[in-house]
């Protein structure tokens, strides 16, 4: 089945060329300027791709320094965690796969979860404690089959030699740049050796300076590019999988409303996670490895029909605008109909709750607040009413009101506090709370 | 001049070959993508056979006077483990989910059972299990649908037509309520 699902995505494979082109060209350029003459711009396209392939070696190789991770954490086994194991098998059931992936849980509240391995055979899913009592079995299967998406669309490979064309070009650049800023204070004699090839040189050189300085944050932007569409795909065979886009659309929610920040997580791994660990994520900018996560729980909502490929792609355009497209044409041809199925169980009130609870407790963590504050505050926020016996309010900042527009679009406001916060038109709870601050936030209209 | 013809004849012979093998074995892995989803059904459907002996003592404890059901499960069981044909498979199998969800129906009368920590592992073994029955045909319908889009597809059609590669037939439910798992919701 997934051969469909190779790294031969059209828009993909631009992304991932483009980088490559930068690289060529910015040898080309960098070697001209340095030895100048015919060969000189072969030695440099030679030195950067051998760069390239040097460093997508060690990385390659080197890719089980993240199993660090995998040492802080416990390996799933069945007896240990029978809900998660069972669904990591029940999602490699429905993949059609011939084996499972291993599973490991890392200690650690912030509810997140992440794919690891080049090779399908050795990867492995890394889950947080924190999502495993965050998540019911609907939802904690979406994210589940969202991780082994990137998986089967061999992500984690692709975002590895991205991220290497990433550093040879920005080593390139940065060893250029310094090493023109040391040699260009030496003798000028050089430059009067052959006075005729001096103004094609001089060019060779100005067009290396430029592309030096321009190419890291050009490539960065490509590589950023090329990360966030690979997580709207992982959304979508996710959703396929599972045949159940609310699962891992109200899952995105949850996440959404929790910190997600993992302390040990930098910025290349980043986009193997399925929230941002880095924390913000509530925005779709040039330097996000994730798209806001609002958009993918509003395209998830929009699959109202079918789950599969087509209907994501007819949700990404409602949401996006006419002319986006997130898959090619070969993805979507003769995609038959793909029904929706029921969700598994009502989930009782009392487990919402908790993950009410814990919520706040995880935003409020550093203030002290005790099990008994939370849960008052968890209960005032249900009722809506505020609790006249709560001395909670008055400790706090004062209680911010925010008025909906109402016409059903995303709406944007600041909090006293200064942070900027975005409110999904779906979005149904009467209160919020500002993660900056801990302020409460009554949503009204 | 004729030898740049021949060249350009070579290499259209030699593109044509390898896309040829390649479309071949595209469609023999396919096939067999079919074949081992289909084999995947056979054994969730096995691993529920057995797990249902456990589940039956386990409740046999604590409702011991309700040897219908129970006797209707362990029947449901044998009748699906002796089923020959593909039909009479799918007819004994959609009894035997039917039988289990109304022991499990039965279970609700009897809280003791649900504080059984051996009852609550068979529980998620179970619920699971349905999940990946469910899961096993989702998935072998899934392969089918890929295998026949190659098939039917151009220029693949040309190659499964030469090969005699046939389409296969999708895992259709005959009635709704074979899909209903049981749910074991114990809220």
């Amino acid at each position: 089945m997934w051969e469909l699902i190779s790294i031969n995505k059209r828009k993909s494979v631009i992304i991932f060329l483009s980088m490559g082109l930068v690289l060529i060209l910015l040898g080309f350029f960098i070697g001209q300027a340095t030895w100048g003459g015919k060969h000189g711009g072969d030695i440099g396209m030679l030195i950067a791709i051998s760069l390239w392939m040097a460093l997508s070696l060690v990385s390659y190789y080197m890719g089980d320094s993240i199993l660090l991770y995998v040492s802080y954490g416990m390996r799933a086994d069945m007896g240990v965690y029978p809900q998660l194991y069972n669904v990591i098998e029940e999602m490699a059931i429905a993949a059609n796969l011939s084996f499972i992936p291993k599973v490991y849980v890392i200690p650690e509240s912030a509810p997140n979860a992440f794919a690891v391995g080049v090779k399908p055979e050795n990867s492995a899913i890394i889950v947080t404690s924190g999502l495993l009592s965050a998540l019911n079995r609907d939802q904690l299967q979406g994210v589940i089959a969202h991780e082994m998406s990137h998986i089967l669309n061999r992500d984690v490979l692709l975002m590895t030699f991205a991220g290497t064309l990433l550093g040879s070009i920005v080593l390139l650049s940065e060893v250029f740049l310094r090493g023109f800023a040391i040699f260009s204070r030496g003798p000028r004699s050089n430059s009067g050796r052959s006075s005729k090839a001096n103004p094609i040189q001089m060019a060779f050189v100005l067009i290396a300076l430029v592309l030096s300085v321009l190419s890291p944050i050009l490539t960065r932007i490509l590589y950023y590019a090329l990360s966030r569409r690979r997580e709207y795909l992982a959304d979508a065979c996710a959703v396929r999988l599972t045949r159940y886009p609310a699962g891992l659309a109200s899952a995105l929610e949850v996440l959404s409303e929790m910190p997600s920040r993992v302390n040990y997580a930098s910025k290349i791994l980043a986009p193997m996670f399925t929230v941002n660990p880095k924390g913000e994520d509530h925005r779709t900018n040039m330097f996000g490895t994730h798209p806001s996560i609002y958009e993918r729980i509003e395209i998830l909502k929009s699959m109202s029909q079918g789950a599969g490929f087509a209907d994501y792609q007819k949700a990404f355009s409602k949401v996006k605008g006419r002319n986006a497209t997130v898959m090619p044409s070969s993805m979507l041809r003769g995609d038959e109909e793909v029904p929706i199925r029921d969700p598994y169980v009502d989930e009782p009130e009392q487990v919402k709750k908790q993950k009410d609870i814990v919520g706040i407790r995880n935003i409020m963590s550093n203030e002290g607040i005790t099990e008994e504050h939370a849960r008052l505050i968890a209960s005032v926020i249900e009722s809506d009413k505020p609790d006249p016996h709560s001395t909670i309010q008055s400790e706090k900042t004062e209680d911010f009101t925010y008025q909906r527009q109402g016409e059903g679009n995303w709406e944007t406001f600041k909090c006293p506090c200064g942070k900027i916060i975005q409110l999904s038109p779906v979005f149904s709870k009467p209160a919020m709370i500002c993660v900056q601050c801990g302020r409460r936030i009554r949503i009204l209209g | 001049m004729g030898f740049i013809l021949l060249g350009v004849f070579m290499l259209v012979v030699l593109i044509g070959v390898f896309s040829t093998i390649a479309i071949y074995n595209n469609l023999v892995a396919l096939k067999n993508q079919v074949k081992n989803a289909w084999a995947q059904i056979d054994v969730q459907l096995k691993r529920r056979h057995d797990l249902i002996p456990n589940l039956v003592e386990t409740i046999k404890g604590y409702a011991k006077h309700e040897k219908e059901t129970l006797e209707g499960v362990i029947e449901a069981r044998s009748r699906a483990l002796g089923a020959g044909s593909v039909e009479e498979k799918a007819k004994a199998e959609s009894g035997l989910s039917s039988a289990i969800s109304r022991l499990l129906l039965l279970v609700e009368n009897y809280p003791d059972i649900k504080a059984n920590r051996n009852f609550q592992s068979l529980q998620e073994e179970l619920t699971s299990t349905e999940n990946k029955i469910a899961f096993a045909r989702q998935s072998y319908n899934d392969q089918v649908y890929f295998l026949n889009n190659k098939i039917q597809m151009f220029p693949s059609n040309i190659i499964a037509g030469f090969f005699k590669f046939t389409e296969e037939k999708m895992f259709e439910l005959e009635d709704k309520t074979e899909r209903e798992a049981p749910k074991v919701s114990f809220s």
